[in-house]
């Protein structure tokens, strides 16, 4: 019973979340401007889904945000291997890492912006240029620290490099690269939203800051329940994912915690 | 020595833009950056923004640990706190804190007010959850002990609780402090008329590049050195728990 609650306390959380913020905003104590009921909220999101303007806006930003992932994920992987086997790539990338990693990046947004334009392109950029950060540091720590005689012992048997690589390196590193990914995500999804937010246009950001440009409050808080589930469910995919990739490690076996 | 490869990054940035081989137009050279740099630095509009940006990112920070951190012990001390805040904790930590701009434009406007409070509101919760796992992993026998010795509850909050958990609250506070940088370039951004972002924004729309990226520049390196000041500053006043 105790571990039946402690699966549901989140949702429960957020009934009681959601309960609160309906009973606050009819209570009267704040106007429906500063806080819509929750029931205005939703039925907007559902006015909005009806219409499909949801959906173009939604996939929009899932669109970039994700490409930007996909091409954080390969760029940073790769060089991740590079820097952690390459004597000169290490010299050249160990201090651009270590200070980019605690750089606000998003300041770069307008240099990207005057370098590639108001669109797509410029918008994925950011995305790349601030999701990458975490892949390429946790591709380095995973692959420094594969154990030494699991190397030996491949090449040894006269495994090749390029099969090392492949066979023993990318496996072993495999968990800890995907701890990478999964900080890496939300960092995608969250930053693509910021710069539509500042470059407008189609997308789930613009769609906010237009909204609140307007002072169309139940848009904004629209914006936000549907940010905060697109995010909850990308989280869930890539844990779903990374369970499915890592079913052979031992990992796999302990209960998820959540 | 370490860095030596920034310092090429900069050579090889300067002489792309001296050779010709990319228009000044796109990328200012470096040298033309540091001048207009250093004329901001003299007319006082960089001071003017960045007291700006100064304020609401250290009033909001603030905020975020003092509050976030007292959140985060009551947590593990009063199981009743716990029950009732733990789980709205656990919902609403994944949720994307910059998403919040529009919502703290509407509450507060384009000032200063927005900015704290979305800084506040952003950077809370990695502190609570630093606190409340560092309470919780305070040993019993100390507590036991304290307790034994006649100290009141209060006072082994105080006394003993409080520092053991210090070494995770300055943890979940350097994580804070990041995210305080994102969040106040971010909104200022988005929406402001004054800060540092705002003055970026504000010369990029002017078509003031090599100050733009002056600016950008300053805060970038503004952000990494304020992690590598801080994580000084915690080593130092930290040496007492090896």
């Amino acid at each position: 019973m105790a571990r039946l609650t402690l699966r549901f306390a989140p949702w429960i959380a957020v009934l009681a979340l959601a309960l609160a913020w309906e009973l606050f905003a009819r209570s009267g104590a704040v106007t429906p401007f500063m806080l819509p009921k929750l029931s205005t909220v939703l039925a907007r999101i559902w006015g909005d889904a009806a219409s499909g303007e949801l959906w173009q806006n939604l996939g929009l930003t899932l669109y970039r945000s994700l490409a930007g992932f996909a091409v954080a994920a390969v760029i940073g992987i790769g060089l991740g291997f590079a820097v952690a086997y390459n004597r000169v790539m290490r010299w050249l990338f160990d201090p651009l890492i270590s200070v980019g990693f605690p750089m606000p990046k998003i300041a770069f947004l307008p240099i990207i912006t005057l370098w590639l334009g108001f669109y797509d392109v410029s918008k994925i950029s950011m995305v790349v240029f601030d999701a990458i950060f975490p892949v390429v540091t946790a591709t380095i720590a995973a692959t420094l620290a594969v154990e030494r005689e699991l190397l030996w012992s491949a090449r040894n048997l006269g495994a090749s490099e390029r099969e090392l690589l492949r066979e023993v390196v990318f496996p072993a590193a495999l968990p800890q690269i995907m701890t990478g990914l999964q900080v890496a995500l939300p960092i995608a999804l969250i930053v693509c939203i910021v710069a539509e937010m500042k470059l407008g246009g189609v997308g789930l950001g613009g769609a906010m800051i237009t909204a609140s440009r307007f002072a169309d409050s139940p848009g904004v808080f629209a914006g936000i329940v549907e940010i905060a589930i697109a995010g909850y469910l990308l989280v869930r995919v890539m844990a779903r994912v990374r369970a499915r990739l890592l079913a052979w490690h031992p990992e796999t076996e302990a209960p998820a915690t959540v | 020595m370490k860095y030596l490869p920034l310092l090429l990054l900069a050579l090889i940035w300067e002489a792309v833009v001296q050779l010709g081989l990319v228009s000044r137009d796109l990328l200012p050279s470096l040298s033309d950056v540091a001048k207009a740099g250093w004329t901001l630095l003299r007319e006082g509009d960089f001071w003017a923004n960045g007291a700006a940006s100064l304020y609401r990112g250290g009033a909001g920070l603030a905020l975020a640990i003092v509050i976030g951190a007292l959140a985060g012990i009551a947590m593990a001390w009063w199981r009743a706190v716990d029950a009732l805040v733990g789980p709205l904790v656990e919902a609403l930590y994944p949720m994307p804190k910059s998403a919040l701009i529009p919502v703290t434009v509407l509450w507060l406007g384009f000032g200063d007010g927005s900015k704290i409070l979305l800084i506040f509101l952003g950077c809370m919760l990695p502190v609570t959850l630093g606190a409340y796992n560092g309470a919780r992993s305070c040993e019993q026998a100390l507590v036991w002990s304290a307790r034994s010795l006649g100290a009141s509850r209060l006072r082994v909050l105080w006394d003993v609780v409080l520092p053991a958990a210090l070494p995770e609250i300055a943890n979940g506070a350097r994580t804070a402090l990041a995210l305080s940088f994102v969040l106040l370039v971010s909104s200022e951004l988005i929406v402001a008329r004054a800060g540092l972002g705002y003055l970026i924004g504000f010369l990029g729309e002017g078509g003031v590049y090599d100050a733009m990226f002056a600016v950008v520049l300053v805060v970038a390196f503004l952000g990494f050195f304020a992690d590598r000041l801080y994580q000084r500053l915690m080593d130092r006043l930290l040496a007492w728990r090896a």
